[in-house]
């Protein structure tokens, strides 16, 4: 587990507010502040958070679909030697993409709805191997019957298919390339129960297969218990509690951190805890000190409102608080 | 694995033959109203091609006995001398009549006497595709000698057919010059403009807006007058079609950036571009053929609104010159009230030609965007 295959540190992304042709910049949307994590061989990491708290934006930036406005991201393969990610150039960008896939949230539109699932998928096989003909599409057919299609769907086109079966294209597509590790952004968001269910018990099995590392992306606690090993937490741009996912399901350190688990809804009346922490009033970022959560935070003391909590280490885990034992 | 496949795989290996186009082909062909415009239009390019050769008559000739002769007809049965009915293709031959206190000329069929008509019939001699000095015509009067106007003759004598067959060569030719070259702009800048954004976007849309705020027909009878009037018509007409077509680029140009601009934060795009494709393959294989429908029927349709814009400009006098036959000036010959009273083929020949053109490639247009929708019913 000690074997960090992507090292993220300080990471920023930035985005100006105003700047248009006549208005000045007038200031910046944090939308990843400073987040620094590993991620091991062969793990399943998770990120969660609410709305707009920057997940979305941190998987893009590990891609570098988006450029970070500072830190830096190794990314160590085993074919590779560490390899910074950060101002790498559009070539190097291109080596690393065979290793670092990507799966969409959404398989409606992240998959062409004019090519078809032999191009679709066989199109960064194409690119990195160079396999035409039936050589591509014989790769591409073991791809299909991996992911638990069929070999005959090679020629149908993506709208052919149902959602839970998009799904599985873009897991064929991201694939192809035999990836090391596989960045999930809300994957399984877009379909329903019963399919997550399959959907995660493949990307579980093929995780085996493949010895492959998956960055999970998700807004659904329950998925993420059921998937992940260890999990992090982020709330406006940083990540306030990153640890085991036992540690976190069963003792949350994070008044954040419970607030979240407390508003999964329980069917069992009886189960539900008798102490909720319940977050007061509405997300805002406009903290220019302190706390980012401390508007909203039932615990929050004087010191939470002055001063930015720092990173305390406890154990294996991580935690953003001025108040670790409040909770 | 494959072992217990292989059957199934060369039935499955098959249509992969059927690219995208093959697809699109095999939609377009279940379209009956565009595959019948499609072969229209390509027979119309045929026949202005080889244009001399299916015009029955030298263009050009004038002919002081036969002004103003109505459409004559194609009879197909004759009586010989013997009294006997017998099969061949034949015009009546005409007898000019001039009423002495009107001064009007009428037209009377010669009993008995016929004009027979065939297929590849020697006629004047013109040069195939500029090359070959040919004389062989593919219909007309066996004798070289007799004239048949199918569609009637105009003030001087000369036969509308031929003029029509001949005037298709510029009116379809410079419809096509002016979208190619609206084409090859509109897509270019707007393609810059959407796909890079920033100041040249800015700048680029700034100056559409500029050359869209300008009125067209001033602009355009303007530079008529600002073209040395030593000029041959046709390289005039051609300059003209250019800065008609500097302006036509706009549209496209909108279109093109707005397609790109929606389609560059499109998942299937970061999904390509992290499968290991450059930004031009991005461009050619994703962003272009999920817009080529757009731009197939924008030309299309493009197509008959410059051919339009051509006769209207030369109905007004201030495109082609006479000398020059295009469908346009065939019209203005029309232009009088006294032309359609007693010549009125001079109006409804060359006016059904361009009706005709025009819906075909409308027709055409439409059929394509059908085809190249994968969405489409």
């Amino acid at each position: 587990m000690a074997d960090p295959v992507l090292k993220v540190r300080n990471l920023d992304m930035h985005f100006p507010i105003g700047g248009s042709f006549f208005g000045k910049q007038t200031d910046v949307v944090r939308a990843v502040d400073k987040i620094s994590f590993d991620v091991f061989r062969g793990e399943s990491f998770g990120i969660v958070g609410e709305s707009g708290s920057g997940k979305t934006t941190l998987g893009r930036c590990i891609m570098r679909t988006l450029d970070p406005s500072a830190g830096s991201i190794k990314l160590t393969t085993k074919t590779r030697p560490e390899a910074e990610l950060i101002g790498a150039s559009r070539a190097e960008m291109t080596a690393i993409w065979r290793d670092m896939r990507m799966v969409f949230q959404d398989p409606q539109s992240s998959l062409n709805p004019r090519l078809r699932v032999l191009d679709l998928v066989g199109q960064a096989l194409q690119k990195s191997e160079g396999l035409k003909g039936q050589a591509l599409a014989d790769r591409v057919g073991d791809l299909l019957e991996q992911v638990g299609l069929q070999r005959a769907f090679l020629m149908r086109y993506p709208n052919a298919f149902s959602g839970g079966q998009r799904q599985r294209l873009g897991i064929a597509r991201a694939l192809a390339t035999k990836p090391e590790i596989v960045i999930a952004d809300e994957a399984v968001s877009a379909l329903d129960v019963s399919i997550q269910a399959q959907t995660l018990n493949l990307m579980q099995d093929l995780q085996e297969d493949y010895d492959l590392t998956y960055i999970f992306i998700a807004h659904d606690l329950a998925v993420v218990e059921h998937f992940c090993d260890r999990v992090a937490v982020m709330y406006l741009g940083q990540i306030v509690e990153l640890a085991d996912r036992d540690t976190l399901f069963r003792a949350p350190k994070h008044p954040y951190t419970k607030a979240l688990l407390d508003a999964v809804p329980r069917p069992v009346p009886k189960a539900r805890s008798a102490k909720r922490v319940a977050p007061i009033g509405k997300v805002s970022d406009r903290v220019s000190t302190g706390c980012k959560f401390a508007p909203r935070c039932p615990l929050a003391q004087d010191v939470c409102w002055s001063s930015e909590p720092p990173t305390l280490t406890l154990g294996s885990s991580q935690l953003k608080c001025h108040r670790p034992d409040a909770v | 694995m494959t072992a217990i496949d292989q059957p199934h795989d060369t039935s499955v290996i098959m249509p992969e033959l059927l690219g995208p186009w093959a697809l699109m082909w095999r939609k377009f062909r279940r379209h009956r109203i565009a595959y019948a415009s499609l072969c229209l239009v390509v027979m119309i390019y045929i026949v202005a091609l080889f244009g001399n050769f299916f015009a029955p008559e030298d263009f050009t000739d004038t002919n002081r006995r036969g002004i103003y002769v109505p459409p004559q007809g194609i009879h197909l049965f004759y009586e010989d001398k013997s009294g006997d009915r017998q099969f061949g293709l034949h015009a009546k031959a005409l007898k000019m009549e001039v009423d002495q206190a009107t001064m009007r000329r009428s037209y009377e069929e010669q009993s008995g006497k016929i004009v027979p008509l065939g297929f590849f019939v020697k006629g004047h001699s013109y040069k195939l595709l500029g090359f070959w000095k040919v004389d062989r015509h593919f219909f007309g009067p066996k004798k070289p000698k007799d004239v048949v106007y199918f569609l009637g003759s105009d003030r001087l004598g000369r036969d509308i057919l031929s003029r029509i067959i001949i005037g298709t060569q510029v009116s379809m030719s410079i419809g096509l010059v002016g979208v190619v070259v609206s084409l090859l702009i509109g897509v270019s800048l707007g393609g810059v403009s959407g796909y890079y954004g920033g100041w040249i976007d800015n700048v680029i849309q700034r100056l559409i807006e500029f050359l869209r705020s300008i009125p067209t027909i001033p602009l355009w009878m303007g530079l008529a007058a600002a073209i040395p009037l030593g000029w041959p018509p046709l390289r005039t007409y051609f300059v003209v079609t250019l800065i008609v077509s500097m302006i036509g680029w706009t549209s496209l140009a909108r279109e093109v950036r707005g397609k790109f601009l929606s389609l560059r934060k499109e998942d299937f795009i970061t999904a390509a571009r992290l499968d290991g494709l450059s930004d031009w393959e991005v461009i050619r294989k994703h962003m272009v053929p999920s817009f080529s429908s757009h731009i197939i029927a924008s030309l299309t349709l493009a197509v008959p609104l410059m051919i339009l814009a051509e006769t209207s400009l030369s109905f007004l006098g201030i495109g082609l010159q006479p000398s020059i036959v295009s469908w346009g000036t065939l019209l203005k010959e029309a232009q009088n009230i006294r032309t359609i009273i007693e010549a009125p083929w001079l109006l409804i020949a060359p006016g059904a030609t361009i009706v005709i053109a025009v819906l075909a490639l409308n027709f055409l247009g439409d059929g394509l965007r059908d085809a190249a929708d994968p969405h489409a019913h």
